[in-house]
């Protein structure tokens, strides 16, 4: 009886994540798609939580609904406001690509039907579960990651390094936002060393609890926002310099430390038994700090145009709001 | 149990494959980027579902650690997007 | 006795919610709705907060819980006088 109820709870909870992302995409109006799709990933938090998968729904909710809304948001800004009738190309394109997406979906559904009736699906959990001692933390997706699987967080790490020079080369810092009024301003002045706080201690307790350096560092990212919003152009992110140092420590500690175990014999990132503790705990610090530089740099959008300095006041001469 | 599993790989193939159809189709370049997002949300909710083993018992991680990267390289992919997109819109071609 | 307690706390969240969410939908105006979401879904968390502070039996669930509820009062209180103040502005401009 009980599991009849869940049931019901998931098939509520499937149609309404259908029908959010089936909204976000189809709405002619961008706000209005944008604004759906954070609800979208907010709701997506929720059923990985359902799902049995705290560490996922601590990631949607910071990451995928937090900051890429506010990326949205911010690219919005920027865009002219304008709202077309149709959302959609129309014609031939677009007979073809619902065939297309029907007979991609029709056979993706087919392979996971007969996954699903499979009688004993092969899984590397077990084998996650039966050396998680000697990882060197308890938390088995924490192991996952920065263990079993570093070389993959090693090489998604390069990604991130790869898009934000990217970002860097290509786009120009987008303008800063007015100085805070009061209440917004205490605002930020409260949560933004909460965030710090917050960050560090999920940084902490992804050994043995859900959470972990992404976590970590999307909640730095977020309090790098909030400072971006309250009127600081630079989103309190140190120095050029320093960024380009701490961009680069994510991806260059998790190397150095793969080598530098080579000394003794290992091979490339096998830590040795009695320090991978330690280890997972200095790569996860620099990443912390690489992703949230990252994702601080990303939302301002680029650096500040040469010999210009991205200053508030400018920015609204022209907009006609007097404050 | 398995038909929770069930429910949620559904919904993520229906994800999947809206995403894809926006993701050609949509005229602005929000509007495909939002799709395209979509669709990385279909196939985690793929991953995730295939990852669920039961009401009390702990999850697989492996799919978990996977659907954990690929968030971060999803929102990382987005904002390069955007920058490329405004640097497009700016030279004058979108 | 206590489980009653929760559950009637919950119950009564939830219909708090369901009451900002109706208000969302029917108010006719910008300010309107924002008194429907920041006062009725705030009560309402708030409610659901201290029934799930009683079913969680720790204390330091609960004020951690608590917490919670203040940083969504703070955040919503914050987000409502900005929406307000540039709804304002849009009008008078």
């Amino acid at each position: 009886m009980l599991a009849y109820l869940w049931n019901l709870l998931d098939l509520v909870l499937a149609s309404l994540v259908v029908a959010l992302g089936w909204a976000a995409v189809a709405s002619t109006d961008l706000r209005r798609g944008v604004v759906l799709f954070i609800a979208f990933g907010l709701l997506l938090a929720i059923i990985w939580a359902r799902l049995n998968a705290p560490d996922l729904a601590l990631a949607e909710a910071a990451i995928g609904a937090g900051l890429s809304g506010a990326l949205l948001l911010a690219a919005l800004r920027d865009e002219p406001a304008t709202v077309d009738d149709i959302a959609y190309k129309q014609g031939p394109v677009s007979w073809a690509t619902g065939l297309l997406s029907l007979v991609v979906g029709g056979a993706f559904a087919w392979a996971l039907l007969h996954a699903h009736s499979a009688a004993d699906p092969m899984r590397l959990a077990d084998q996650v579960s039966t050396h998680l001692e000697q990882s060197g933390v308890s938390n088995p997706v924490t192991a996952v990651l920065l263990n079993y699987r570093a070389y993959d967080t090693l090489l998604e790490l390069a990604v991130l390094l790869a898009a934000v020079l990217g970002i860097i080369a290509v786009g120009q810092a987008r303008p800063a936002y007015r100085p805070a009024g009061p209440l917004f301003g205490a605002l930020v002045g409260w949560l933004v060393p909460l965030l710090i706080v917050t960050g560090g201690y999920l940084l902490w307790v992804g050994a043995h609890a859900p959470g972990g350096a992404f976590q970590a560092g999307a909640l730095l990212a977020g309090a790098a926002v909030m400072l971006r919003l309250g009127g600081n152009p630079g989103a309190g992110l140190p120095s050029a310099v320093t960024q380009r140092w701490l961009l680069v420590s994510g991806v260059g500690v998790f190397i150095a430390v793969g080598l530098i175990v080579t000394v003794d014999g290992h091979a490339f990132l096998q830590y040795p038994h009695n320090g991978s503790g330690m280890l997972i705990l200095l790569i996860e610090s620099a990443a912390t700090l690489a992703i949230a530089t990252t994702l601080a740099l990303a939302y301002i959008g680029g650096t500040a145009p040469v010999g210009q300095d991205v200053a508030p006041g400018e920015e609204f001469k022209n907009q006609g709001l007097s404050d | 149990m398995l038909a929770t599993g069930l429910i949620y790989n559904m919904a993520g193939v229906a994800l999947f494959a809206l995403g894809l159809r926006a993701a050609v189709l949509h005229r602005a370049l929000l509007g495909r980027v939002l799709a395209i997002n979509v669709c990385g949300a279909g196939v985690f909710m793929v991953f995730v579902a295939l990852a669920y083993q039961g009401p009390g018992q702990v999850a697989d991680a492996v799919p978990h650690a996977l659907v954990l990267t690929g968030i971060v390289v999803a929102v990382s992919a987005t904002a390069l997007a955007l920058a490329l997109g405004r640097s497009l819109r700016e030279s004058g071609d979108e | 006795m206590i489980d009653f307690l929760s559950m009637l706390l919950i119950i009564i969240g939830v219909a708090f919610f369901a009451a900002g969410s109706i208000g969302l939908l029917r108010l006719p105006d910008l300010y309107t709705r924002l008194h429907a979401l920041t006062k009725a879904d705030n009560l309402g968390l708030g409610m659901i907060v201290i029934g799930l502070a009683l079913l969680s039996g720790s204390l330091v669930m609960a004020v951690k819980l608590i917490l919670v509820w203040i940083l969504v009062l703070a955040g919503g209180a914050a987000s409502a006088h900005l929406i307000a103040q540039q709804a304002l502005r849009r009008e008078r401009a």
